[in-house]
């Protein structure tokens, strides 16, 4: 999968390491901003409240 | 990451591309599986350490940015009856008022109303305090602490209960059991500063609600006190009970006074 990838990436290998550097910046962004928050929300919740 | 495999494989004519998509489909699998690993561990950082510092200090702008407008609002300070300093003098001596505090209007809901500013949790502690309990408040990155809207407001009669995250969030209630009895809170309106004077802490299940009644886990007794109430959860990174820390109200600043010389020398020692 990841081999396959690295064989999709054009160029020579300096430009290659390059573009695997931004997609994995553009991968962990995505997470950080947008898929970890969501995920947070479907598990349990911290309970910091007292209630019936 | 097994590059030469599949092209050596793929020499083989006969029976040879069962072998080879049997080869990647493993393959496929495994980088799946340590992908997930990988995920979940990310996840667990963004959780329990990065989110925390980007929520944490966004939390901590917010109160800065909420007490700078209640200052700005009253930038002519008018000397009251029973505030007596010279504003000549470099740090002058902030006394309380002697009268009764004043009790703002109910907030609307997770309006943010109060900062809580607690020198025992840190020089730059301020967090602020918003109507509501739901996740909308506790979760928010401008809001930290939430009030229970059932219960009093800062400086009334009655118990003013609060609650925030011990973990997660920007966790705001990480160290509340690191206070220490005579340990002061400053709960900091438009109108004015609070403060209050910790107490004792208790340990309850999640249904505990009495700690929420105006004289807590006293459901009978009338009020004369002015209370305040801290919920968060116990132990760190559990549900299984809630830590409750009581203070008790002290003494009332009003804002036309000038900050408490407390908190004053917090942000002078701080460089600020």
């Amino acid at each position: 999968m990841y081999a396959a990838l690295w064989r999709l990436l054009p160029g020579p290998l300096w430009v290659r390491v390059i573009m695997a550097i931004a997609l994995v910046v553009a991968v962990l962004t995505v997470l950080v901003l947008w898929v970890f928050p969501a995920v947070d929300h479907l598990i349990a919740p911290q309970e910091v409240t007292v209630g019936p | 990451m097994s590059d030469p495999t599949p092209i050596k494989e793929a020499i083989v004519p006969v029976s040879g591309t069962r072998r080879l998509s049997w080869f990647v489909v493993v393959n496929i699998v495994g980088e799946l599986f340590l992908t997930a690993g990988a995920l979940i561990l990310l996840f667990l950082g963004w959780q329990l350490w990065l989110n925390d510092i980007i929520v944490g200090s966004s939390q901590n702008d917010a109160a800065s940015a909420l007490s700078q407008q209640w200052s700005d609002s009253n930038s002519t300070p008018s000397p009251s009856a029973s505030f007596a300093a010279s504003p000549s003098i470099a740090a002058p001596i902030v006394l309380p008022s002697k009268d009764a505090p004043p009790v703002i209007a109910r907030p609307a809901p997770s309006a943010a109303f109060a900062n809580l500013l607690v020198p025992r949790l840190g020089a730059d502690y301020r967090r602020t305090i918003s109507q509501g309990v739901g996740l909308d408040v506790l979760n928010d990155s401008a809001a930290g602490i939430g009030h229970y809207p059932a219960s009093q407001l800062p400086g009334a009669v009655g118990n003013f209960a609060v609650a925030a995250h011990r973990t997660t969030y920007g966790k705001s209630f990480h160290d509340i059991n690191t206070l220490v009895p005579g340990d002061h809170l400053f709960v900091e309106t438009k109108a004015g500063w609070y403060r209050y004077v910790y107490r004792n802490s208790v340990y309850v299940y999640p249904t505990g609600v009495d700690v929420l009644k105006a004289v807590p886990q006293m459901p009978q007794s009338s009020p004369g006190d002015r209370i305040m109430t801290m919920t968060s959860c116990n132990p760190f990174f559990s549900a299984a009970e809630r830590i409750v820390a009581y203070s008790v109200f002290d003494a009332w600043f009003p804002r036309s006074g000038g900050v408490p010389n407390e908190l004053s020398d917090l942000t002078t020692s701080k460089g600020k």
